[in-house]
């Protein structure tokens, strides 16, 4: 049995979430969609420190809602004139968007319905106190090499945003 | 022996061909003729230092209890396929291969000789050079093969550089069409002697001749009895390397490339189509000699494939006008007399004769002396080409006052051929008919009438360009003897045919290298001399002097005259069976299925895709979105499929 | 009443599906990112939830995360100056200006 309290978070993130999606893919102005994306990366960062994964929450805000949606702001800065509208496209296309994603979600939904793997635990059950993660576990996690040790995909990533900022220098760059 | 000598034989002329032909087109023609000339003399001293260490020597390695050895001086694997197949590159010396050694050197080195003169401010004389050192290269390379492999690729590249060399005048469409088919029918031929080869080798475990032709007993055992439509594997397998001899000896029916080889220079016709190359064949049968023996049918085949070329050969040359004409088909004819001479030696004594390898030394006698007067002959020929630039004896005649050192020396030649004692070709004639006599009456009175043949077409030659009636053009343009660069080999050539019929060749070669003394049979010579005499006697009424006695044999058989004339029409044999059956009938059909099945198949799919790419094109529309909405869809769809076939 | 693993998921398909619905009819290249944002950070999230409920000993999934998190801002940051570059190039970011790719 959950807490009421979770409960209540849980349904005013989960109606925000979904509001925000809609308002961030339907929003006319494009700095007003960056801004419902931060609204709906901040919600899933919510949703992440209830889950109980706080580190990955906080790491949820600083990169995303910190990092990139300030690369956004200043890509839509450097790329619309001010006030301008995103008229959407053609109706043949919106239609044609909608059907598609509605046959999406609704396969998506049956799916998840149907789902074998779905069973009655509660989140109180799962956040028994022996499953926490502590700093100290994503430490060890991040810095060995032995089983469910990822001091290799850490480096790798570590080249790959090497890479990636000499890689956007390069493409953007003025010359 | 040391190594070196035999390396360096080879290695010269490789050398001069690579240099002439990388680099000849900087040098002036002075300077790559006497490049090429300066380093095949080189070549031939040390050819003459092998061949005399090899003859006089008595090295107990090249000679051990008066009988000749064969000894191989180097012989390195050059390629190992596999274990069995293991392909060597060395350096033969025996009584033939010496003696080839010095043949080709000395020819070569008088055609080089002569070139400079003949071939002086003609575009591209640097690259003859450099093919005649290439021919020169591979030349000895086939002589002293120690393997019949090596003899196979040294066979080819002679092939070759014969190839490259009639086509050297390549703006020349005759010349052209003569090179291909010179080179067609003999790698034709030599397709039958790579089977051969591969058969032989297949039984043998062996290329190498010495373990060949050691014990050609045991080989035939090897082959375990297996036979192939009624005859042994080894009598196929013998026959089919004879095939390509056939081939490059220009023996029926595989001759017609020889008279067209004409097309090429003069002096190439000398080294290549008269005195070298074209005796390959002839080394060939020699130096698989013994195995040959054992096989009594590829003998008797090769006799008769002589004896039919022979005649045939000697009958056309009476009707020919091209003077390089007459002399290809005496070319022919006389290699087809070597051939009969290997044909009749046998290794084992018959019928009580004892001596019986006769024919195989007498056939290398003539070999050489043949070479020698008739590299003179076709020298002599270029010599009259360059004075009166036409290749037909009617535009000669009556030379004799106008060329007197071509006079002299074709004379020699003609004698010599003819075989008129004391002149070369009278004493391995000879032995020939002696040897064939032995063997059956028969061939020998074959012979003796084709050598009666000979006397008559070559004087018939000789009397047509240097008596007969003058030409008119002369006052024009005056015909006068070559340069000392042509006369000094015609000289040369001329005391060489004179003299070496003296040489006791049964002491320096033979089938087993036990001497044998030569000895004169007077039967035998006398009757020859008396054909040939009767063969001058009778040219000379015929054309000594302008009259109507040949129009009145021509209007006599006029069919006969003209089908000799036109070589027996075998070129139109072959062109009727390649154009007609083979290019009509045969390819054509494959042709149209190719064009209409296979390559319409190939079309069709073409077609088919092109057309239905372009109906589909419009799909590729370069909208990201339409994109990603069709990649969408299929995964809807994927999934649903997936849900409705595992749920 | 227990918060059982399908309350969550349902947002994440509607987020997901939002993302796609945005892909498809949005002109502005800056706004079909967001919609790829949008659909990256659902998947994200999915792998959370998984993790939680299905194996909670474990953090393979957060760690996933944490790892697509990294890839999202090194993806954004090249897509923004590929971006840049071509409004630089065509003058608007309009996607369906940017053709060429075409037969």
């Amino acid at each position: 049995m959950d807490s009421v309290g979770n409960i209540i978070v849980y349904f005013a993130i989960a109606i925000a979430l979904v509001i925000f999606s809609i308002k961030a893919v339907t929003a006319k102005k494009i700095l007003r969609a960056a801004t419902y994306l931060l609204f709906v990366l901040i919600g899933t960062a919510i949703f992440y420190f209830q889950l109980g994964y706080q580190f990955l929450g906080a790491v949820q805000i600083a990169v995303y809602a910190g990092g990139i949606m300030v690369l956004f702001v200043f890509a839509i800065l450097l790329t619309n004139k001010p006030n301008e509208q995103d008229t959407e496209g053609k109706n043949r296309r919106k239609i044609w968007g909608f059907l598609v994603s509605a046959a999406s979600c609704v396969l998506l939904l049956f799916a998840v319905f149907y789902m074998p793997l779905i069973h009655g635990a509660s989140l109180v059950e799962c956040l028994s106190a022996s499953n926490m993660i502590t700093m100290h576990d994503i430490g060890e996690a991040f810095t060995g090499g032995e089983k469910f040790q990822y001091l290799l995909p850490f480096e790798a990533i570590s080249v790959l945003l090497l890479a990636c900022i000499i890689g956007g220098v390069t493409i953007a760059r003025k010359d | 022996m040391e190594v070196i000598i035999p390396i360096l034989i080879l290695a010269f002329p490789l050398f001069t061909f690579l240099l002439l032909g990388l680099c000849g087109m900087k040098m002036s023609h002075k300077i790559a003729g006497f490049i090429g000339i300066a380093m095949l003399g080189t070549t031939a001293v040390l050819a003459y230092i092998v061949a005399c260490t090899y003859y006089f020597s008595g090295n107990p390695e090249f000679i051990l209890d008066g009988v000749r050895q064969q000894y191989q001086v180097f012989d390195v694997t050059w390629l190992a396929f596999t274990q069995s197949l293991v392909v060597k590159i060395g350096f033969l010396i025996d009584p033939i291969s010496a003696l080839m050694l010095v043949v080709i050197t000395t020819i070569s080195f008088m055609v080089h000789l002569y070139s400079w003169g003949y071939m002086e401010g003609e575009p591209g004389f640097q690259r003859y050079y450099a093919f005649l050192s290439l021919f020169t290269f591979s030349m000895l390379g086939l002589v002293v093969a120690t393997n019949i492999f090596q003899m196979y690729i040294f066979w080819e590249l002679v092939g070759v550089s014969s190839y490259l060399l009639i086509g050297f005048f390549y703006k020349l469409p005759s010349a052209v069409s003569a090179s291909k088919k010179a080179f067609i029918v003999t790698r034709f031929a030599d397709l039958g002697f790579l089977i051969g080869i591969l058969l032989l080798s297949y039984y043998t475990d062996t290329f190498n001749f010495i373990e060949l032709t050691q014990n050609p007993e045991l080989v035939f055992g090897t082959t375990g009895g297996a036979t192939y439509m009624g005859a042994s594997v080894l009598t196929w397998a013998m026959v089919l390397i004879f095939t390509g001899g056939m081939g490059k000896s220009a023996m029926m029916p595989l001759h017609i490339w020889l008279p067209d080889a004409m097309e090429g220079p003069t002096p190439v016709s000398a080294l290549i189509h008269a005195a070298t190359m074209v005796v390959a064949g002839v080394y060939l049968v020699a130096r698989m000699f013994p195995l040959y023996c054992v096989v009594d049918f590829s003998l008797t085949f090769i006799c008769c494939v002589g004896a039919i070329t022979a005649f045939y050969a000697a009958m056309v040359a009476c009707a020919q006008t091209d003077i390089k004409r007459i002399l290809a088909f005496s070319t022919i004819s006389q290699i087809a007399f070597m051939m009969v001479s290997l044909g009749v030696a046998y290794d084992k004594p018959i019928e009580g004769v004892h001596y019986s390898g006769l024919g195989y030394m007498a056939g290398m006698f003539h070999l050489f002396t043949h070479a020698m007067f008739k590299a003179l002959l076709f020298l002599g020929a270029g010599a009259l080409i360059h004075a009166v630039h036409s290749n037909e004896y009617t535009a000669m005649g009556g030379l004799r006052k106008y060329m007197p050192i071509t006079h002299w020396t074709f004379l020699i030649g003609c004698l010599a051929i003819a075989g008129i004692w004391p002149f070369a070709g009278f004493f391995s004639k000879d032995e020939m008919l002696a040897a064939m006599f032995q063997r059956h009456w028969f061939w020998g009175a074959w012979m003796t009438m084709v050598a009666g043949l000979t006397a008559f077409y070559m004087f018939r030659l000789y009397f047509l360009v240097f008596w007969n009636k003058e030409n008119p053009h002369y006052k024009e343009h005056k015909p006068h003897d070559g340069p000392w660069q042509m006369s000094v080999p015609l000289l040369l050539l001329a005391g060489v045919s004179i003299c070496c019929g003296w040489i006791q060749f049964g002491e320096f070669v033979t089938w087993n290298g036990e001497p044998y003394h030569i000895h004169i049979e007077a039967p035998v010579a006398c009757t020859s001399l008396i054909v040939a005499c009767v063969g001058i006697g009778l040219a000379a009424l015929m054309y000594l002097k302008p009259n109507n006695l040949p129009a009145q044999f021509k209007n006599a058989w006029p069919a006969f005259w003209k089908a000799a004339n036109r070589r027996f029409y075998w070129d139109e044999i072959y062109m009727f069976i390649t154009h007609n059956i083979i290019f009509n009938i045969i390819c054509k059909s494959i042709a149209w299925f190719d064009r209409h099945v296979i390559d319409a198949t190939m079309d069709g799919f073409a077609k088919v895709t092109q057309s239905i790419s372009y109906r589909i094109r419009g799909m590729q529309s370069g909208e990201v979105q339409g994109y990603v909405g069709w990649y969408i869809s299929g995964a809807i769809v994927i999934g649903a499929i997936a849900w409705l076939c595992f749920a | 009443m227990d918060l059982s693993m399908l309350w969550y998921l349902v947002p994440s398909i509607i987020m997901f599906v939002c993302g796609i619905y945005g892909f498809m009819t949005r002109k502005n290249l800056i706004a079909i990112l967001i919609s790829l944002e949008l659909m990256l950070n659902s998947a994200d999230l999915n792998f959370v939830i998984f993790n939680r409920y299905l194996f909670p000993g474990s953090m393979e999934g957060m760690i996933f995360t944490l790892f697509a998190v990294a890839l999202a801002a090194a993806e954004t940051a090249i897509a923004i100056a590929i971006i840049i570059n071509i409004y630089r190039a065509v003058g608007n970011t309009d996607i369906n200006d940017v053709k060429q790719m075409r037969f």
